[in-house]
């Protein structure tokens, strides 16, 4: 009787110790859903969606407060990703916030430039370089498209172009929207 | 003396349309008056210009130079003057530019000094790998990769076999088999060579059987080398596509290369026969790679046959030699029927990889708009890869990229083979390479957009960090300030105390 009720004390002890060491060891971090929404969102990091980036944003859907149809950068495929995520019927993007377009990059006219800092304080991924007074520039790798550096430009030096392809970004067209075109074309 | 022949699966019997091209010699091309050669012409990254717009330069001088790991170096094919750097036209299926260096030959062809080595045993392997990638040499087969890579062993493989293919199995090309016809003995020097910087035990040289007199030129090369013992020629079945580098070592080794392994894994390591000729004109003669062997071919091609041509030519000027029936800016292959790509424009240059220019093709069926798929399952029987392209095709189609992954869709090699079996038309070889760039596409963006969310988290953070140091700053000031008050207030007070001590002491004296 007593060795039995010792032992399961101890075992008790034991499973205890190894749950309480598990929880600590195997501890999620943060919220697995707003990291698995946040994947998907484009980062951006625009605003259009009226959020103060895509993570606030990530957290608001995970939330349940807000529509899975407010990130235009993202456009039809981040819409449709969101809709299988979470279970839901994809919609079509929400106007209000803005249109998808072509993957843009900033570029500054350095011989305008002023040299003012205020691109760089609006750029959410540090994506310029320059000091006061000396031109800045962009990191053409690093620029997401966002477009907030556009607007604080106090002699309008930033432009938005039209990221081009090159061959190694290029992509074979889709065969459904060109069949007749064989493809040795002959 | 070898072991029974292995087998890989699918695969088909095509018409080898290969005699148009092997009735003479090979040809020399002409020099251009002008040779465009693009920075990147291999896998890897792009070499970067080491010559300036109006410098000389002499045949075989180094103008561009490796960056980085993988990546080799770029030369002048022929003497004469930079007299450009920057975008032009590239044969590539996009028909978009890229950076090319551009030179105008004097005609003279002058070249370089060339350091050669006579003994190349008394130089390390690592040594002779460093001369053969800043010699610029690739693998000559299609694919372009650097050369010097696959001729280390590295530290945790030991290579049992150097495989060269000569199985050129696809229709039209025949370059390879008029380098083994009469080259043979350079192709050999090669071959030591890269036995050497292996260490590999043995040497198999694949051919098909549809090229008796490049194996009897081959044997016969081999005689004369008693100290080649580990050499061998194993004759290979003409099969399409036996030339696949997995599917010529089903063939002739009987051992699969796992999926996502490489040969190396199992301790083979393939190279082409053009490519092992290059070492050899490296090592032995100082000559870098500069120009190549290019079949040029097709119905529409009078003057058939091979050319050794200089990187950078125009492939007009070929054609022009060739006297084509082809019209300008009329679309030609470059590569063969099954895996090459259409290209258009008169203004590209050949390239390390240029081994076809195919102009008309033999008994083409006019395009015509795909049916359905029946699911008859033709297109699985030929897959050399035991790939399932119907799947591979209904997944691509409908842009579920993740099943065509679960599928093996980068397995597939592009041979073409269910294409050309497909009783409905449908161009499946599109479709796949249009998935595979897609699912490209998409890992790119998400490293892109990965690295966009580090950088805006630290963004975040710093100007947290800021704020706190500027918050902190601030108190710190503020307590200075009141610190510096009560200081004062507390000097105030005592020298009121004192006084009032020393008025005191006054009153008492
Ligand atoms: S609109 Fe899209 S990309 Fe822009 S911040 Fe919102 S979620 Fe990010
Ligand atoms: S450079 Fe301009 S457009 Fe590019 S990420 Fe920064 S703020 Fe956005
Ligand atoms: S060969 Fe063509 S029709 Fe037959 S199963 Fe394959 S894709 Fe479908
Ligand atoms: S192209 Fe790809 S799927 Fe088609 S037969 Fe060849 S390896 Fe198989």
């Amino acid at each position: 009787m007593l060795t039995a009720i010792i032992a399961i004390t101890l075992l008790a002890l034991i499973l205890g110790l190894v749950l309480g060491f598990a929880s600590i060891r195997f501890k999620v971090q943060g919220d697995p859903i707003v990291d698995q929404i946040d994947k998907i969102l484009p980062q951006t990091q625009c605003g259009q969606c009226s959020f103060a980036g895509c993570r606030p944003y990530a957290e608001a859907i995970a939330a349940g407060e807000v529509d899975i149809n407010r990130c235009p950068p993202g456009g039809e495929a981040t819409i449709q990703a969101l809709a299988d995520l979470l279970d839901v019927e994809p919609k079509p993007l929400d106007e209000e916030c803005g249109v998808e377009k072509p993957k843009m990059l900033a570029v500054i006219d350095e011989a305008r430039c002023i040299g003012c800092t205020l691109c760089i304080q609006a750029c959410p991924v540090d994506a310029i370089l320059g000091a006061a007074k000396h031109m800045h520039t962009v990191i053409a790798n690093e620029c997401t498209g966002c477009e907030l550096c556009v607007e604080p430009c106090p002699v309008d030096c930033i432009d938005m172009v039209e990221t081009q392809p090159n061959p190694h970004t290029w992509r074979w067209p889709d065969p459904s929207h060109v069949d007749l075109q064989r493809r040795t074309g002959s | 003396m070898s072991a029974p022949l292995g087998d890989f699966p699918g695969g088909l019997k095509l018409p080898g349309h290969k005699k148009r091209s092997t009735q003479g010699p090979i040809r020399k091309t002409p020099i251009s008056k002008q040779l465009v050669l693009p920075l990147q012409q291999h896998i890897g990254a792009a070499a970067v210009p080491i010559v300036e717009v109006g410098d000389k330069v002499l045949k075989g001088q180094r103008i561009a130079r490796a960056e980085g790991h993988v990546s080799v170096c770029l030369h002048a094919p022929s003497s004469g003057v930079i007299t450009a750097i920057g975008e032009h036209a590239i044969p590539h299926p996009s028909g978009l530019s890229a950076p090319c260096i551009t030179i105008e030959t004097d005609g003279e062809d002058r070249w370089i000094d060339r350091q050669q080595i006579k003994d190349f045993r008394q130089h390390s392997a690592h040594e002779l790998r460093q001369i053969i990638r800043d010699a610029g040499i690739v693998g000559l087969g299609g694919a372009g990769f650097p050369s010097f890579i696959k001729l280390n062993p590295g530290v945790h493989h030991s290579v049992e076999t150097l495989l060269i293919n000569g199985a050129e199995c696809e229709p039209y090309i025949s370059c390879d088999d008029m380098l083994m016809r009469e080259r043979a003995d350079g192709i050999l020097d090669g071959v030591e060579i890269m036995l050497f910087a292996l260490r590999a035990s043995r040497c198999i040289l694949a051919i098909e059987d549809n090229k008796p007199e490049a194996i009897a030129a081959m044997r016969y090369a081999l005689s004369g080398r008693s100290h080649l013992s580990q050499t061998e020629i194993v004759v290979v079945p003409t099969r399409y596509p036996t030339g696949g580098e997995k599917q010529l070592i089903q063939v002739v080794t009987n051992k699969q290369v796992p999926t996502n392994k490489l040969p190396i894994d199992i301790g083979i390591v393939c190279h082409n026969p053009g490519t092992a000729y290059a070492v050899g004109r490296a090592i032995l003669h100082g000559e870098p790679l500069i120009s190549r062997v290019v079949t040029v071919t097709g119905t529409d091609v009078p003057h058939a046959g091979n050319f050794e041509t200089l990187f950078g030519t125009p492939i007009k000027d070929l054609l022009v030699f060739c006297e084509t029936r082809r019209q300008p800016d009329e679309p030609f292959i470059q590569g063969g029927p099954m895996m090459g790509y259409s290209l258009a424009g008169d203004d590209l240059p050949i390239t390390k990889t240029a081994n076809c220019i195919l102009v008309g093709v033999d008994d083409v069926a006019p395009p015509a708009q795909p049916l359905p798929c029946i699911r008859c399952g033709d297109c699985a029987d030929v897959c050399p890869a035991s790939l399932l392209p119907q799947q591979l095709y209904w997944y691509s189609r409908a842009k579920d990229f993740d099943k065509t992954r679960d599928y093996n869709l980068f397995d597939c090699i592009e041979c073409g083979c269910c294409d050309y079996v497909c009783p409905s038309k449908i161009p499946l070889v599109s479709y796949f390479r249009f998935a595979k760039t897609e699912i490209m596409n998409q890992e790119r963006e998400r490293h892109k957009s990965d690295l966009a969310r580090q950088r805006h988290e630290s963004r975040l953070e710093r100007l947290e960090r800021e704020a706190q140091e500027k918050e902190e700053r601030q108190r710190q000031r503020k307590a200075a300030l009141a610190a510096t008050k009560a200081a004062k207030a507390k000097e105030e007070d005592s020298t009121n105390t004192a006084e009032a001590a020393d008025s005191v002491t006054e009153e008492k004296a």
